[in-house]
């Protein structure tokens, strides 16, 4: 089998079913089968699904800036499932909150979108997740075209909505969120990195060249 | 249907026996293996745990709710005590090795008897009472505890503080040793509390020193915690060490913390939302998972008994 066909029907699916894992999970806790939410329970599932909604925002973020230090390409191909399993526990996040929580009162529902900035960015970040979801098949990618590069860009900004949704709940023990930021902030940091050496390097190889024509017209 | 007039039976004769036996055992087996790695295995094999002594001698209280009481292992295993960490299933954790014994409390300020007594000497004068009460944390969440405790009234007037006495301060045991938490300077220690002397002297506050009818566990404030029902838990001082009659209002370690967003008063408002989230409604630990969240009453339902100690007073600028 060659590399491209060994990641479609062996890796890819392992990795799938890997993601799945913590749902999975939670669902086994919340039926009691595979252990317990404990005394708070709807806390419990809203957090838990929160939580991995960010990990996956950050892992699929992590994916470019592993595959351009370990230069192994294929990690790329992992990237869209990576960014629809944040969508699908961002999404199951939300309607944990929707439902369990707030069940549905849609008055409390409205005033806290609007009233408790912390909601409202979670919000805004799970909207721009939803853009992106539904652009994230290769028919719309074509049909888009540079404009869906653009809208693709908001994983970053979900990456500072999310993590700042996060660290402005918690109460007063910001250890979590700040693990969270810290990462966000190597992911991000990493691109401009790598953006700034580029650009770098392109300013040096015309001024190579010269050096060598110079050199050339010398007698 | 069986109706009976719920004052007349405590909880802790309703819960049957054996899943007290039971629980005994699995925590006497944490305690156990948590003193292999803590402590010599002599020592906890002489010292009598006092968790496991049931309560003599104590009367109802009418001022209980016959709501069902929560659970006696989510009441003990889902809370916040941040001297043993911030998680809410941190104090379970990491206070098995604690001990309450010995334990002294100083009394001081104005108030005409004053002085340092052993726990034991300094509960003698007081009747025990289980008072089974509505608890509604800040975070929106709550349930119904049935404590064992004596009335803080009770216990003011018996020390005859001044009439320069015109609140109660309180302070939580400070041992970064034996509270781990307090390694952290998630809050500035000793945790701190306090009322004016007319909420204090209300009839309704207690000391509590047990837990359905048994000593106070170690993750809800052992072996003796402030309980104001008709606040937010947070005045809820546990493990407590001082109590000082004094003339100005005291510093609290929330408001300390984070001033606009907790305030001295604290009282229980559904009206007055915290700045992140509502006060509006709370979710009754226990009520399981598919259940919605519960309308919170104005003074956690108290109102009857204490709303008359704010008259003319803004709650929402008082929160």
């Amino acid at each position: 089998m060659d590399t491209l066909k060994q990641i479609r029907f062996v890796w890819k699916p392992v990795v799938f079913l890997l993601c799945l894992v913590p749902a999975l999970l939670l669902l086994g806790d919340t039926f009691e089968i595979t252990g317990a939410l404990g005394a708070n329970p709807v806390e419990e599932i809203q957090d838990r699904l929160g939580n991995w909604g960010l990990r996956f925002i950050l892992i699929a973020l992590a994916v470019t800036p592993l595959r351009r230090i370990t230069g192994w390409n294929g990690l790329q191909r992992f990237r869209r499932m990576l960014g629809l399993y944040a969508f699908f526990y961002t999404l199951l996040h939300f309607l944990a909150w929707l439902f369990l929580d707030q069940g549905m009162l849609l008055s409390a529902i409205l005033e806290d979108i609007v009233k408790r900035p912390f909601i409202t960015i979670g919000f805004a970040a799970l909207l721009i997740l939803t853009a992106m979801a539904a652009t994230s098949t290769n028919g719309m990618r074509r049909r888009l075209g540079r404009r869906w590069q653009q809208l693709h860009y908001g994983a970053y900004v979900v990456g500072i909505l999310g993590v700042w949704h996060y660290w402005w709940q918690v109460k007063k023990d910001i250890r979590e969120p700040l693990i969270y930021a810290v990462i966000l902030a190597l992911l991000l940091g990493l691109r401009l990195w790598f953006r700034y050496r580029k650009s770098s390097q392109r300013q040096r190889k015309p001024k190579h060249t010269e050096t060598l024509e110079t050199r050339s017209g010398k007698p | 249907m069986l109706i009976r007039k719920p004052s007349d039976i405590r909880p802790s004769e309703i819960t049957s026996r054996d899943n007290y036996l039971n629980r005994r055992q699995f925590m006497s087996a944490g305690l156990a293996a948590g003193s292999i790695a803590l402590a010599p295995p002599a020592l906890t094999a002489v010292v009598p745990r006092a968790e496991f002594a049931k309560i003599p001698d104590v009367q109802n209280s009418e001022f209980s709710t016959d709501e069902t009481p929560t659970s006696y292992d989510d009441i003990t295993t889902y809370n916040n005590f941040w001297e043993f960490g911030t998680a809410k299933d941190d104090p379970a954790k990491h206070s098995t090795g604690f001990e309450p014994r010995p334990w002294r409390i100083t009394v001081d300020g104005h108030a005409e008897k004053t002085g340092s007594f052993h726990f034991d000497d300094f509960m003698k004068p007081f009747d025990l009472e289980e008072r089974i009460y509505r608890m509604r944390c800040v975070e929106a969440w709550s349930m119904i505890i049935p404590w064992v405790g004596v009335s803080l009234a009770d216990v003011v007037k018996h020390f005859r503080p001044t009439s320069k006495a015109k609140y109660v301060a309180f302070e939580t045991l400070h041992d970064p040793v034996r509270m781990p938490g307090q390694r952290r300077d998630v809050l500035e220690w000793p945790y701190r509390e306090g009322l004016t002397i007319a909420e204090a002297t209300n009839p309704l506050p207690i000391l509590a020193v047990g837990l359905y009818g048994e000593a106070l566990p170690n993750p809800n404030g052992a072996p003796i915690r402030l309980v104001v029902p008709w606040k937010y838990g947070f005045k809820g001082i546990k493990s407590i060490v001082r109590i000082s009659f004094v003339e100005e209002q005291p510093q609290t370690s929330w408001n300390m913390s984070q001033p606009w967003e907790y305030g001295f008063h604290a009282n229980v408002n559904p009206e007055v939302d915290h700045p992140r989230w509502s006060q509006a409604r709370e979710r009754r630990i226990g009520s399981g998972r598919f259940a919605s969240k519960q309308p919170t009453l104005m003074f956690n339902g108290y109102g009857e008994h204490v709303a008359h100690l704010y008259k003319g007073l803004d709650l929402r600028k008082n929160y």
